[in-house]
């Protein structure tokens, strides 16, 4: 058997190691690895309880299954019973909610320890993990050794400080609480490419499912019709093993399918003569690192060389995606935002002129300038005289974007091979100088058109980059076909043999690089 | 469809005062503002006053609360009356998160509905959100369905009296545009003197049915006629209690006034009616209004007014934003809502899943109309007679309870069902089901009266004794009073003789004339 959360497993049930050691090891990772951010909320007591549980479980003979006692970690913006749920926003900073997301449920009901609530862009609304009121999350690469020894500092001082790059996003704490080991597996979500960006960067499996195979009950909606939680591992292996645990109909969300979904292991890929693997053309974006392109058709190569079939397909409408998107997005978010009004729960302001000026001031506190944006743009889109120009015309897109990967997968293409980024991480200093929306626009740019499609897809962590940063490519398979896509994915990861991480320099940088993370705070 | 596009005319000569006359007696508030509408829907020429007739156009948007256990969209409790927030999920207080589950007896209550007022169903109807900012709207939209509703092109028949005469009956038809299913809001409570505002949310999400008619009424007559009809439906088919006093059923009326041959008039939207008699009240006076400011040189603002119901006159909405743009966008949360009809019903479908159209149509329960009709011919009764047995709740099963009981011919019984029964009730504001005479007890003394054992002079008086309620039967009442009639012969002679005997002078005079 492998992949990691089996292994764990197996040492769990021979008494190898015993939850609440393995929760303990992972509560002081987290503290030694403050500094990357990301975690907003640890939830050390809650998760020592958890793990107390598991072990007496064990001690019975009668764990929950595979994830009993593995400590993970989810993106919050999930809903969790009791742990604060902020969104990374001041409108929910501090805001407890009475109940648990399913997928949390799912984890917790499998025994699984949940170990915090990671950082992310506020409301997932952004490719950085950078525009959180909680300040940016750091990519552990920053301090590895691969990317020290590859960096080349300009100065001493600014590669200490500020050198570091960013995790993508905007499940980039998620992503960062993965790489740096500090849990063994991490929920995020995934309406634009949120999960796959990150995981591209911090070198993680980032699987995006099919919508509709996971609930999103308890997900703090971005864009409804498009998110989908998404999980965050080391290995494609652990990706199925969380899947089984929470893909499924869901009665408490209406877009779930009906059909019962069968938890699989995923085979060893031994004859590949009968796959057929899509290279679109449309995804040679301008912006494309040349290292990312070489690496692209390096693996374009490697299916051919064993043997399948690879054809290189045309996604026409793919480029419109995300103007597209731009206009989907912010009307769903003027809405979905319209809840936030300081009456039931959340942030209120001290404004007491009249109901109407509390909820202005109470907006106006509550979110960032990226939520305030999306919601004016969506609005206007949303007003009577614009709705059929804009919000009717990009519906229609949607459903030709759609269509291009119905059409490439009829045409017999099993699954589709892409880069997930446009290049490797960059340092956050270099991130911050363009605006969210701008990098939004170019970061989504790969990944956005499975979300419209509602497909599965996954980063599987792929080489370093001349920088020393992990590079990733992305796999897109057919609607609910994630046994397929995570077969082929579980292959691939096989052939490249993704470096570990070495984060020996963690402890030096634990208390110098803490200090300097309040500074650097988005503002 | 005698009332299609409306011909009622109206001219403001007839019409002085009008809104100002309290409610006729009777299953309709027949007052004599029925006189303005046309029967033959022609227009009239114009009066004296030599200024053109004006031909008033209203049109109803009725709101129905559905009668089910559980919200619309979440499990909560419907209930009226519940202490404040003691009826609120998650997803009712719109934490961020949740999600709505559509409720399989909202949408069967529609589609029943919808069939009654003979409607072609949606077999794919959507849901929209309708935005605007409200602190009794939690989510700051409303789940309606606003592009493709559950149900549309309907019609429904109502009949109201002419002259207010009971004998003069008119049948027209409204046409329903659509019914369509949204969330109800909750309730915002103004305290002005502490400058706050608290919010119930017990009624938010519950589900509603909104009715929408085509303005094909003339005056508050046939809009409360067609709303008494409405209401009668609901409560027949169970898909609403529709009970105006406790909000179950909300009436917001569209009313606007233009001269024959000229397009319709600015309209304005009357809200706060909670009572078919206010509806009538309402609506004529806003006719009434529109025609004065008119005819003053005035023109009419597409406004949204409030009826006061103390005042008897309407009042304009503070309009706190101007026209608002609702921003209506497809609701992502819910798939489309696909029913089926036995045809299209799937054979590998769990029968727990899915709503068959047929299904329901076959289990649809007499109707009103059909119900007078069966009282007409089964009874022998007046057709007017037929609509106040049904305008009661529970009185046409209490005359049908009686009819068998007794030997009485049905047409004698409705007389003492409605003359007497009724107008006992009435007076003293009881429903047919607190009756202190049962259907079995008036049975009983309508049979005392059938075998003349006692006068309907007699019958009364026992009537009178039974509404006490003190437990007694007819026959007791008639033994202890000793009202029965006298059969025998020598006994009558006997009593007879009695009286003459004491008095032989008074016999002597009248002998002698």
């Amino acid at each position: 058997k492998t992949g990691f959360t089996l292994k764990v497993s197996a040492a769990l049930k021979e008494g190898r190691v015993t939850p609440t050691e393995l929760c303990q090891r992972c509560l002081a990772l987290i503290k030694s690895t403050k500094f990357l951010n990301a975690y907003i909320t640890v939830a050390e007591e809650t998760a020592l309880k958890q793990a107390e549980e598991s072990e007496e479980r064990y001690r019975r003979g009668q764990p929950l299954g595979i994830l009993d006692g593995i400590p993970i970690a989810v993106k919050d913006n999930f809903n969790t019973a009791g742990i604060e749920t902020t969104c990374a926003s001041n409108m929910l900073k501090g805001y407890i909610s009475p109940y648990n997301a399913t997928v949390v449920q799912k984890l917790l009901d499998h025994g699984a320890v949940l170990l915090g609530k990671t950082n992310l862009d506020e409301f997932a609304m952004g490719s950085g993990s950078t525009d959180g009121v909680f300040g940016p999350v750091r990519n552990p690469w920053s301090y590895s050794k691969q990317h020290k020894e590859k960096s080349v500092p300009k100065s001493h001082s600014e590669d200490e400080k500020s050198g570091w790059v960013i995790t993508g996003g905007s499940s980039g704490g998620s992503a960062a609480a993965v790489s740096s080991f500090t849990c063994f597996a991490a929920l995020g979500s995934d309406t634009g490419g949120s999960t796959r960006n990150p995981a591209a960067h911090c070198g993680v499996v980032g699987l995006k499912p099919t919508y509709g195979l996971i609930s999103r009950h308890g997900l703090i909606p971005l864009v409804n019709s498009m998110d989908v939680p998404g999980i965050l591992t080391r290995c494609v292996d652990d990706a199925a093993v969380l899947l089984g645990s929470l893909a499924g109909h869901d009665p408490k969300d209406s877009t779930t399918i009906q059909d019962d979904f069968k938890p699989f292991e995923l085979p060893n890929l031994t004859d590949m003569s009968k796959l057929s693997v899509g290279i679109p053309k449309e995804y040679h974006a301008p912006g494309l690192s040349s290292e990312i392109l070489a690496l692209w058709s390096k693996a374009a190569d490697l299916f051919k060389n064993a043997g399948a079939k690879v054809v290189e397909v045309s996604l026409p409408h793919t480029r419109y995606s995300i103007v597209c998107y731009h206009v989907l997005c912010t009307a769903e978010v003027a809405s979905n935002m319209a809840r936030f009004d300081g009456l039931e729960y959340g942030h209120r302001s001290d404004m007491k002129d009249s109901t109407e000026s509390m909820y202005a001031a109470t907006r106006r506190e509550g979110f960032n300038d990226v939520v305030r944006g999306r919601i004016l743009s969506g609005n206007y889109f949303l007003l009577k005289q614009n709705y059929e120009k804009y919000f009717v015309k990009a519906q229609k897109v949607r459903r030709l974007i759609a269509n291009d990967f119905v059409k490439v997968f009829r045409s017999g293409v099993d699954i589709l091979l892409t880069p997930t980024t446009l290049s490797d991480a960059a340092p956050y200093m270099e991130f911050i100088q363009e605006d969210n929306r701008t990098r939004s626009a170019q970061d989504d740019i790969l990944t956005q058109a499975a979300n419209m499609a509602g497909l599965p897809a996954i980063n599987v962590p792929t080489a370093l980059s001349e920088r020393g940063l992990p590079v990733g490519l992305q796999f897109i398979g057919r609607s609910f076909q994630e046994k397929q896509l995570l077969t082929v994915a579980k292959w691939f990861e096989k052939q490249v043999q993704f470096p570990v991480i070495q984060l020996e320099e963690v402890k030096r940088h634990d208390s110098g690089v803490f200090q300097h993370q309040k500074s650097a705070a988005f503002s | 469809m005698a009332a299609r596009g409306c011909g009622g005319v109206w001219r403001r000569a007839r019409q002085c005062g009008a809104g100002l006359p309290g409610p006729g007696p009777g299953p309709f508030p027949c007052g004599q503002r029925a006189v303005a509408c046309n029967k033959r829907g022609g227009a009239v020429p114009a009066g004296k006053s030599g200024v053109a007739p004006w031909i008033p156009v209203v049109g109803l948007e009725i709101h129905a609360q559905i009668s089910s256990n559980s919200k619309l969209f979440s499990g909560s409790q419907v209930q009226f009356a519940a202490p404040p927030n003691s009826l609120v999920s998650f997803f009712d207080a719109s934490l961020p998160g949740t999600l709505p589950v559509l409720n399989r007896r909202c949408v069967e209550a529609a589609v029943m509905t919808g069939l009654a007022l003979n409607c072609s169903i949606n077999k794919k109807s959507l849901f929209d959100r309708k935005h605007y900012f409200y602190a009794d709207l939690p989510a700051g939209y409303q789940i309606t369905q606003q592009r493709v509703p559950i149900a549309v092109n309907g019609s429904l028949s109502y009949s109201l009296c002419i002259d207010n005469k009971m004998s003069q009956m008119v049948t027209k038809t409204v046409r329903i545009k659509q019914i369509q299913l949204e969330q109800d809001s909750g309730k915002s409570l103004h305290d002005d003197t502490r400058c706050q505002t608290l919010v119930d949310l017990n009624r938010a999400g519950v589900g509603l049915m909104e009715v929408v008619m085509e303005p094909d009424m003339c005056c508050g007559e046939e809009a409360a006629a067609a709303v008494r009809e409405l209401q009668l439906i609901l409560q027949t088919l169970g898909s609403s209690q529709a009970v105006m006093a406790e909000g179950q059923l909300r009436v917001d009326a569209n009313v606007s006034v233009h001269h024959p041959g000229e397009p319709y008039g600015v309209r304005t939207e009357v809200k706060n009616i909670n009572s078919i008699r206010f509806l009538a009240k309402a609506v004529d006076y806003e006719i009434q209004r529109q025609i004065e400011e008119l005819e003053n040189g005035g023109t009419i603002l597409n406004e949204t007014r409030a009826f006061d119901s103390k005042l008897g006159c309407t009042v304009p909405m503070r309009d706190k934003e101007g026209k608002q743009d609702y921003r209506f966008m497809p609701e992502p949360n819910l798939p489309p809502l696909i029913l089926y009809d036995t045809k299209s019903l799937p054979a590998n479908m769990n029968h727990q899943q899915v709503i068959n159209i047929d299904w329901i149509q076959e289990r649809l329960p007499d109707l009103p109309s059909v119900k007078r009709e069966k009282l007409v011919e089964q009874y022998g009764i007046l057709p007017e007679h037929s609509f106040t047995l049904l305008n009661e709740d529970g009185l046409a099963e209490f005359f049908e309870s009686v009819v068998k009981q007794t030997q009485m011919k049905p047409k004698k019984v409705i007389g003492w069902i409605l003359n007497d029964l009724l107008s006992y009730l009435k007076q003293h504001s009881l429903t047919v089901k607190e009756s202190p005479v049962s259907s079995f007890l008036l049975a009983d003394l309508l049979n005392l009266l059938e075998k003349k054992e006692i006068s309907s002079t007699a019958a009364k008086q026992v009537l009178a004794e039974l509404w006490k309620g003190e437990g007694k039967t007819p026959l007791e009442i008639v033994k202890e009073q000793k009202l029965e009639l006298l059969q025998d012969q020598k006994e009558l002679e006997q009593i007879c003789q009695a009286v003459i005997d004491g008095q032989e002078n008074e016999v002597i005079m009248m002998v002698l004339g």
